[in-house]
């Protein structure tokens, strides 16, 4: 109805357009080209990763017995990714491995700085909305978990055990193997990334389709309604989006921890 | 060959075809693939408010299993927003 409306408005010449999926997220680079070429999603992701290092350097500095301002946050993110993520996934032999809480807890807050680029207006733009930066992210997992699980195991018992779950009546392999070498070694990194990709990408396109839904109805004057309901709507959304971000940080990070986990003890 | 008119007209470009097909397939691939993880997940978080309400002192490791859960549910509709997204390009 709105667009028919604005059309007349505009003489039948205007109206509602909006940009297709490329426009949104295809950045010119700033400089360079070709594999070293830095456009936006480049910027934020160095950004992201700056941000990162920053303030565990100024969390880590004063070391106060008292946390307060940026230790306080940061021991409150290492406290819920310990209790909240190794704890609940790995138990105790997860705190007992050195590397998994820093890995673990750098991803997290990673992912987060990625995912809340949506939202910061001059920016506007989640790294995370690009299949690059899941698709890597979730890469580097993959390597992991398979790494983690040939170490521990040993090669030979960690394919057995993935592949040949124990516990199942032998005429069952026929179907249950392929399930779980599909299931666990093709699919799972692919899923991984695609859900954080596909989470943000479709919030962004939810605020961009708002957005331009409030403006081009404020343009066209008779339609002020409309555009205060799209306003309320893109300002409900952009809460929900912050939700969503760190929901999606927590749910990477989580299921890294399920992973790795998984890998290092064979399944009962 | 009687052709009705619109049907001429459609079929002289192919391209206009395949570009209906591609917008009808498109909405239908996101349409289909949200329903049975709307069922899942309402299911799966229904049942887990029940845990929760029965058991308030599990209710930390209820809400991990949740989310967790609730991501593997949710991305069959996400593989099929992707769908959406490639059908749309």
């Amino acid at each position: 109805m709105i667009p028919l409306f604005i059309a007349a408005e505009e003489g039948g010449e205007g109206g509602l357009h909006f940009p297709s999926i490329g426009e949104l997220v295809n950045w010119p680079s700033f400089w360079g080209e070709g594999w070293y070429a830095l456009n936006k999603i480049g910027l934020i992701c160095l950004a992201a990763t700056f941000l990162t290092l920053l303030l565990f350097f100024l969390a880590g500095r004063k070391g106060a017995l008292v946390p307060r301002g940026v230790q306080n946050l940061v021991e409150a993110s290492v406290d819920f990714i310990r209790e909240g993520i190794v704890l609940q996934t790995m138990g105790e032999e997860g705190l007992h491995k050195k590397w998994i809480m820093p890995f673990l807890t750098s991803l997290f807050w990673f992912i987060l700085f990625c995912n809340i680029a949506g939202i910061i207006p001059p920016i506007n733009m989640p790294a995370s909305a690009r299949m690059a930066i899941p698709l890597v992210l979730s890469l580097i997992v993959y390597v992991i978990f398979n790494v983690v699980g040939i170490i521990s195991q040993g090669p030979i018992s960690y394919f057995k055990n993935a592949l040949f779950p124990p516990g199942v009546p032998i005429a069952l392999y026929i179907l249950v193997t392929p399930i779980e070498l599909v299931s666990t070694f093709l699919v799972r990194p692919f899923s991984l990334a695609v859900r954080l990709f596909a989470n943000t990408l479709a919030g962004h396109i939810l605020l961009v389709t708002f957005g331009i839904l409030a403006y081009t109805t404020l343009q066209a004057n008779l339609l002020i309604v409309p555009s205060i309901l799209a306003t309320v709507m893109l300002v409900l959304m952009t809460g929900f989006e912050v939700m969503v971000a760190f929901l999606q940080a927590y749910i990477f990070t989580i299921l890294t921890a399920v992973y790795i986990g998984g890998a290092m003890h064979p399944e009962h | 060959m009687a052709y009705s008119p619109v049907l001429a007209q459609i079929t002289a470009n192919g391209e206009e075809l395949v570009d209906f097909g591609r917008a009808i397939s498109a909405g239908f691939a996101y349409g289909l693939a949200a329903i049975g993880p709307g069922i899942g997940i309402g299911y799966l978080v229904g049942q887990a408010v029940q845990a929760m309400a029965r058991q308030p002192e599990a209710a930390g490791m209820v809400r991990t299993t949740m989310f967790l859960g609730v991501a593997f549910t949710e991305a069959l509709a996400l593989i099929g927003f992707v769908v959406f997204i490639l059908l749309g390009l």
